[in-house]
């Protein structure tokens, strides 16, 4: 439901790259986001359409790329990827330690690129 | 021509960098700011009711109150005789860094010990939004289920201190205080857990002394 939120935070960053590069319209927007964040592309999508309708970015898709979760042992420090994608809490392949592991990566929300025309 | 630009850009940074503005003008005023996030119902409001009553003696409070709609819970907590604002989202899920600067604006923060941040009733978006506060504390009732932490693991692990509310109710629920505790300490080894009942008073010295030893810290005392 925040989608509408990061539709509004994406636009004005989109539009202040486009001002930088002098794009006059953007034909597709690259976003990484992680595991554990609670974005909902499909949502995104539709918060987007809505808040584009006639302006410079009408029409350009939003390309997304999941970026997995990986953590570092609480215990033994070897970073691994839980089988299951999203669960904190899963034995370290190499210690077995279960609990406690620091995220290293999966709360991404990032603009990975923006391609248009000048 | 066809050109691709690299960004590299935070989505939320706009807020990230209201949150740091928050967090200086609370550091500036040796302020706690607490962000106080629960599903709707797991008695957030009554909480603080409580806290603000029990402690008005000891601590001077404040009460930034986020609500999809109406001021009930602003009214409710203005009973007590502590400064409340009201912010009203309109149907939106969260709170952000901009709804609380705008807010803080309405506090007299001069004096003030602690200002909670009572968020809108969400377990999900919420813990996505930075509002510059010292911790966030989560709120879980004995109705919603144990099984809640593992659900929304998010929420529980941004979280330095979890309170398990409606403890009256336990003989009536199949909830485990150890099992959700236990699941939040999985994904948290930190995370401080208090069982309390907000109705009835009862676990909620403990909650009283971590509030007022994060203060002195805070203050430097």
């Amino acid at each position: 439901m925040h989608e509408m939120s990061i539709a509004e935070a994406l636009i004005r960053i989109v539009e202040s790259e486009m001002a930088a590069h002098g794009l006059r319209t953007v034909r597709r927007i690259k976003v990484r986001h992680g595991e554990l964040s609670t974005m909902v592309p499909e949502a995104l999508d539709f918060a987007f359409q809505a808040m584009t309708v006639n302006t410079a970015l009408e029409g350009a898709v939003l390309e997304y790329e999941k970026v997995p979760l990986t953590m570092s042992c609480s215990a033994c420090g070897t970073s691994f990827s839980p089988e299951i994608p999203e669960l904190l809490c899963t034995p370290c392949p190499s210690c077995g330690e279960e609990l406690g592991h620091k995220v290293l990566t999966g709360k991404e929300l990032n603009i990975e690129y923006i391609k248009g025309d000048t | 021509m066809s050109k691709t630009i690299p960004v590299i850009r935070n989505i939320l940074e706009a807020n990230d960098r209201l949150a740091e503005q928050l967090r200086t003008i609370f550091a500036e005023n040796r302020l706690l700011a607490l962000n106080l996030m629960s599903s709707p119902g797991a008695g957030k409001t009554a909480l603080l009711e409580r806290t603000l009553t029990d402690l008005r003696e000891t601590l001077r409070m404040a009460v930034i109150e986020g609500d999809l709609q109406t001021n009930n819970d602003a009214l409710r907590v203005a009973a007590t005789g502590a400064q409340a604002v009201q912010i009203n989202t309109e149907g939106g899920c969260h709170l952000d860094g901009s709804m609380i600067l705008e807010a803080v604006k309405q506090i007299d923060l001069a004096g003030l010990d602690v200002l909670f941040i009572e968020n809108v009733g969400n377990l999900v978006c919420p813990a996505e939004f930075d509002l510059g506060e010292a911790a966030k504390v989560t709120l879980l009732s004995v109705t919603e289920g144990d099984d809640k932490p593992e659900k929304y693991p998010l929420m529980f692990a941004e979280s330095r201190v979890l309170l398990l509310n409606k403890i009256d109710l336990l003989p009536y629920v199949d909830f485990s205080l150890e099992k959700a505790a236990g699941f939040a300490r999985a994904l948290n080894p930190e995370i401080i857990v208090f069982p309390v009942s907000c109705r009835t008073g009862e676990g909620l010295q403990p909650w009283y002394d971590w509030l007022c030893e994060a203060v002195r810290t805070r203050q430097g005392a």
